[in-house]
């Protein structure tokens, strides 16, 4: 278990500037706000869960509290990963609730202004659309703000 | 003191804390609904109960301030300080009044007066003058600080300050206070602390998560010799089990708290209703878990009421029944293997299974054939049903729409299982068995396809293997795997199937199969590995997978990997082996299977209709079995009929079998039944054999015209239910069934163990125009005699559990008002020794099983015999 970094979630948003963490998916950069995040964990071993939503890639035992995992390629309507890839765990909460975000990578950690966001593109896929905040232009990349709590929602439309 | 009124003072205690506290922050936020509703709820219940418990003085200021809340509650009247005050006066009455109830057991008279006229007038909206009343503006601030902390100390001093001159006697009582407080209260300290049950919930959750945090690195050093943590780690599992118990006995509470209401809940109802009814509790001091404690006294309480409205008697009726006057209500609590069971039984009228089945066709639950194919104990099974209640009236004290449904609910919810047993004009029991506690269960690790999951131990009776060189292997009867398991049928559900699980690699050889208890129902979780048994925490699941209803919740295990903890309930409600499903005949086979000592060998016709497997009637039943040639066989109005012994007889297909025969087939096998006057054909497509067997319905059916399957000459065979068929062919010919002993109808006692017996002998002694009534062992007959109920005749088994048939008839001849009435013998084996062994032991006739002319023949002429003697 890496432990990349642990936030407590506490204080207020500063005012201009926000800080994001940043992850890939299917080579897609996206950004969680960094204070809904409560912990970054490498690979785990993931208990299935039969019969439930195909997003939900099963259970998962963080520090003896147990914490369910969220495939977000899935989620995301995006092709699994490719065989031996190892996901990375992105826990966080919401509802009192603690959930695991499964990801290929996570990156650092970026404090943007907030002028800087831009609305989503009236083109954006639907399923992408329904839990993006938002666009930040970075150099050379584009961020997805992802809305942790309608990525949770999973009757939210993302099966496309 | 009355432990009721301890109780109450306890309760009260903590509510006035709580209102004090509520009105505070009321008066800061008036409108804030939710701690108006806290307000109100809290009031309202000290009033109910002091109704309740006959304390006047108490109701009368509750009831004056709760009005006023009630005001506040529907928003015709603005919260203002003036009113709060006002409110919070008579809060601090009724403490005071709390108070000396405490002291002296009983309510000090008193004038009350000027707190209720001051709540009533701006109850009916009149202005008052603030200036009117200045006596409880101090009374404000003087209670607001101390009054969360402690509740009942300040108060006397408070209360010295706000009582108005007027109530002179109250003055002098509240000025004798504190010195009384002074040696009553610390007393009561000594002896216990008062613990916020958080406290304790919190200590219980720690508990757990050590548990669980113990049970990782022992696993851990149990994989590696010679650990040099092996015995620090056995020390520190000791103190963590001992702390696990320690903190477990801080939450066990004796049953009994959740009784001590029942006396006067039971008093009050039956007085009321005009019932004389005597409660009995045994195993009061049988302890269980706080929490299990609080979900179950609802439900309790729920029962007790019913037994009380309905299940027992007004004297009158129980008089006319020949019972005692008084009625008995007997609540019994008791430990059984890391379970609590209570039972709660009555000697009342039992379940009224008519008018059950009426209902359940009323509502359109089953068919009337349907209904007609259930065992009692089915049927009553469908009071569990949402919606259900068969109370003719709605009275005030239960059929109000909370069910038995609810009961149900929330006793599994806990983990736990409710049973019951009811016998029409003899009682119903109804049995509960929960958990100790629910913090933590000892659950059995399985393995199906690639996945681990924990079943609560509570739920598994025992584990079979299967095929892979054991000599039980699973069966299918149509795609259903079933098991044969010591002669009776289990049914079985794939585990990996219903999870949808992929098969892991092959096959594999063999497979493990986790009997399973639900209710009443037995069936099988076919699984691919057994692991050991580990003790749990139960934790729930995350929302996003609470409609999984296969999980009742997910844990930890020893290893650090997180599993699903299936929940047996609902695999049962999924694969539809619910309440009045079917399978009741399967538990009742159970049943019979524990008790059982020699079952009696039936001689059964096998024969096949409409599908290659085998079906069977008891030959007894058959009057003849004929074959035709086809042409004899003709069709009028639309039915088939052939003439027999120069009558037209209807003919009907078993399950479509025989209509018209098969290709090249010039005759056609018939199985005739017959009554005195009347005929009927069934048409099957061969016979096949008549074997003698034990006959055991094992697996109901829904299937109208079947009983169910059984195991006859070790396969699996349909049991054709006869009175289904003779019903298609005269409607009427059971109808004699429904109506009450006529007079000049003879009334005959039927005595037999066997379920199946039970079923078929009714019909056929009925059709015979006999008043039958049923019971299942010689016990029950004794009941009955006790009771003082008459017959003509007695027909008995002999060989029975407990009390056999011998022993029945020597007791019956011994004494009593049964001593000189008719017994026939019914049994499976006559010889000549046999028979002579029955009349020793007293019996008048001695007839083979399923005889059917004979058993009639016996009873015409008993009786014949006795009412010649009675000449």
């Amino acid at each position: 278990m890496t432990t990349v970094m642990e936030k407590p979630r506490a204080g207020q948003l500063a005012a201009a500037s926000e800080d994001f963490v940043t992850l890939t998916v299917a080579n897609q950069l996206c950004g969680i706000p960094v204070l809904t995040v409560r912990d970054i964990l490498g690979v785990q071993q993931v208990t299935r869960v039969p019969l439930s939503p195909p997003e939900v890639a099963g259970s998962l035992n963080l520090r003896g509290r147990i914490v369910t995992a969220i495939d977000l390629r899935r989620r995301l309507g995006l092709p699994a990963a490719a065989a031996g890839a190892k996901p990375m765990s992105v826990v966080v909460e919401a509802a009192g609730e603690f959930y695991s975000l499964l990801v290929d990578q996570v990156g650092e950690v970026l404090a943007l202004d907030g002028e800087a966001r831009e609305a989503n593109p009236p083109t954006l896929d639907n399923r992408w659309r329904s839990v993006s905040l938002g666009v930040y232009r970075l150099q050379g990349q584009l961020m997805v703000v992802l809305d942790v709590d309608r990525v949770l929602d999973l009757s939210v439309e993302a099966r496309g | 003191m009355d432990d009721l009124l301890k109780d109450f003072l306890t309760e009260t205690s903590e509510a006035l804390a709580e209102v004090d506290t509520a009105l505070i922050k009321l008066e800061q936020a008036p409108d804030d609904a939710q701690t108006l509703a806290l307000i109100f709820r809290l009031v309202h219940t000290i009033k109910g109960t002091c109704g309740f418990l006959g304390l006047s003085r108490l109701e009368k200021v509750a009831h004056a301030s709760e009005n006023v809340l009630g005001k506040f509650r529907d928003g015709s009247m603005g919260v203002s300080t003036f009113s709060i005050s006002a409110v919070l006066r008579s809060i601090d009455r009724i403490k005071t009044i709390v108070q000396d109830l405490e002291q002296h057991g009983v309510e000090v008279p008193a004038d009350d007066s000027d707190v209720i006229d001051v709540l009533n007038r701006i109850f009916n909206g009149e202005e008052i003058a603030e200036a009117a009343a200045p006596a409880p503006q101090p009374a404000v601030p003087a209670n607001a600080a101390p009054a969360s902390a402690t509740a009942p100390e300040p108060v006397a001093e408070a209360e010295t300050g706000a009582v108005p001159p007027a109530a002179a006697a109250q003055a002098e009582i509240v000025a004798r206070e504190p010195a009384r407080d002074q040696g009553g209260e610390s007393m009561m300290a000594k002896q216990s602390i008062r613990v916020g049950v958080d406290v304790l919930e919190d200590l219980m959750t720690l508990v757990s998560e050590l548990v669980l945090a113990r049970n990782q690195p022992l696993q851990l050093s149990r994989t590696h010799e010679n650990n040099p943590f092996a015995v620090p780690l056995q020390r520190l599992s000791h103190i963590t089990s001992d702390l696990q118990d320690g903190v477990m006995k801080t939450r066990m509470q004796p049953i009994g708290n959740a009784w001590n209401k029942f006396p006067r809940v039971v008093r009050d109802i039956a007085h009321e209703i005009g019932k004389k009814i005597d409660l009995q509790m045994i195993g009061a001091d049988t302890e269980l878990d706080r929490q299990v404690l609080e979900l179950i006294k609802d439900p309790l309480t729920h029962m007790v009421r019913n037994s009380v409205d309905h299940g027992i008697e007004k004297p009158e009726d129980r008089r006319a029944a020949g019972k005692p006057d008084t009625g008995r209500l007997v609540l019994n609590a008791f430990h059984e293997g890391g379970h609590i069971i209570i039972q709660i039984s009555d000697d009342g009228r039992g379940l009224n299974t008519a008018r059950i089945r009426q209902k359940i066709v009323g509502q359109g639950l089953a068919s009337e054939a349907e209904v007609a194919g259930m065992a009692e104990a089915e049927i009553h099974q469908f009071i569990w049903r949402a919606g259900f209640s068969t109370a003719a009236a709605v009275t005030s004290v239960s059929g109000r729409g909370v069910g038995m449904d609810v009961v149900k609910t929330n006793i599994e919810k806990i983990g736990g299982t409710i049973d019951l047993r009811s016998v029409e004009g003899q009682g119903t029991t109804f049995t509960i068995k929960i958990p100790l506690t629910l913090a933590i269960v000892a659950a059995l690790v399985v393995q199906a396809g690639a996945e681990r999951f924990a079943i609560p131990q509570i739920s598994v009776i025992e584990l079979v293997r299967a095929g892979g060189g054991s000599d039980v292997a699973i069966e299918r009867i149509n795609e259903t795997p079933v098991l044969r398991l010591r002669d009776r049928l289990l049914p079985l559900v794939d585990l990996r199937h219903l999870l949808g699980l992929p098969a892991e690699g092959e096959e594999a050889s063999g497979a493990f199969i986790i009997v399973c208890k639900v209710g009443v129902q037995v069936f099988g979780l076919i699984v691919d590995r057994v692991f050991d048994t580990e003790e749990i925490v139960v934790k729930p699941v995350a929302p996003i997978l609470r409609h999984i209803t296969l999980f009742s919740g997910n844990t930890i295990l020893g290893d650090g990997s997180v599993i699903m903890i299936l929940d047996p309930n609902g695999i049962a409600r999924a694969v539809g082996i619910g309440a009045g499903s079917g399978s009741e005949r399967d538990a009742m086979g159970a049943e019979a299977r524990e008790t059982v000592t020699e079952t009696d060998k039936t001689a059964l016709l096998l024969f096949r209709a409409g599908g290659a497997e085998p079906k069977a009637v008891p030959l007894g039943l058959v009057a003849r079995l004929e074959e035709y040639p086809i042409e004899a066989i003709e069709n009028a109005n639309g039915s088939l009929v052939m003439q027999y012994r120069g009558k037209l007889m209807p003919l009907i297909g078993v399950d479509g079998g025989g209509m018209g025969g098969g290709e090249g087939r010039t005759r056609q096998p018939v199985l005739v039944f017959n009554d005195a006057e009347r005929s009927m054909g069934l048409l099957v497509d061969e016979i096949l054999d008549v074997v003698e067997d034990k006959l055991k319905v094992e697996l109901g059916t829904h299937r109208p015209g079947f009983l169910g399957t059984a195991t006859v000459a070790g396969r699996a065979t349909e049991v054709i239910d006869i009175t289904y068929w003779l019903r298609l062919a005269y409607p009427d010919w059971f109808s004699r069934n429904d109506r009450e002993a006529q007079a000049g109808q003879k009334r005959v006692l039927v005595i037999d163990d066997s379920s199946f017996f039970r079923q078929l002998l009714p019909p056929v002694l009925t059709t015979a125009d006999y008043a039958v009534t049923v019971v299942e062992s010689a016990a029950a007959a004794l009941k009955l005699r006790e009771a003082g109920q008459m017959f003509d005749a007695i027909v008995s088994d002999i060989e029975m559990p407990e009390m056999t048939g011998l022993e029945f008839a020597a007791e019956v001849r011994r004494d009593g008002a049964w001593v000189d009435l008719p017994l026939v013998a019914l049994t499976s084996c006559v010889s000549e020794a046999d028979i002579a062994r029955g009349r020793a032991a007293g019996f008048t006739d001695y007839v083979a099983k399923f005889d059917r002319d004979a058993v009639l023949n016996a009873l015409a002429q008993v009786l014949s015999a006795r009412e010649m003697e009675t000449l």
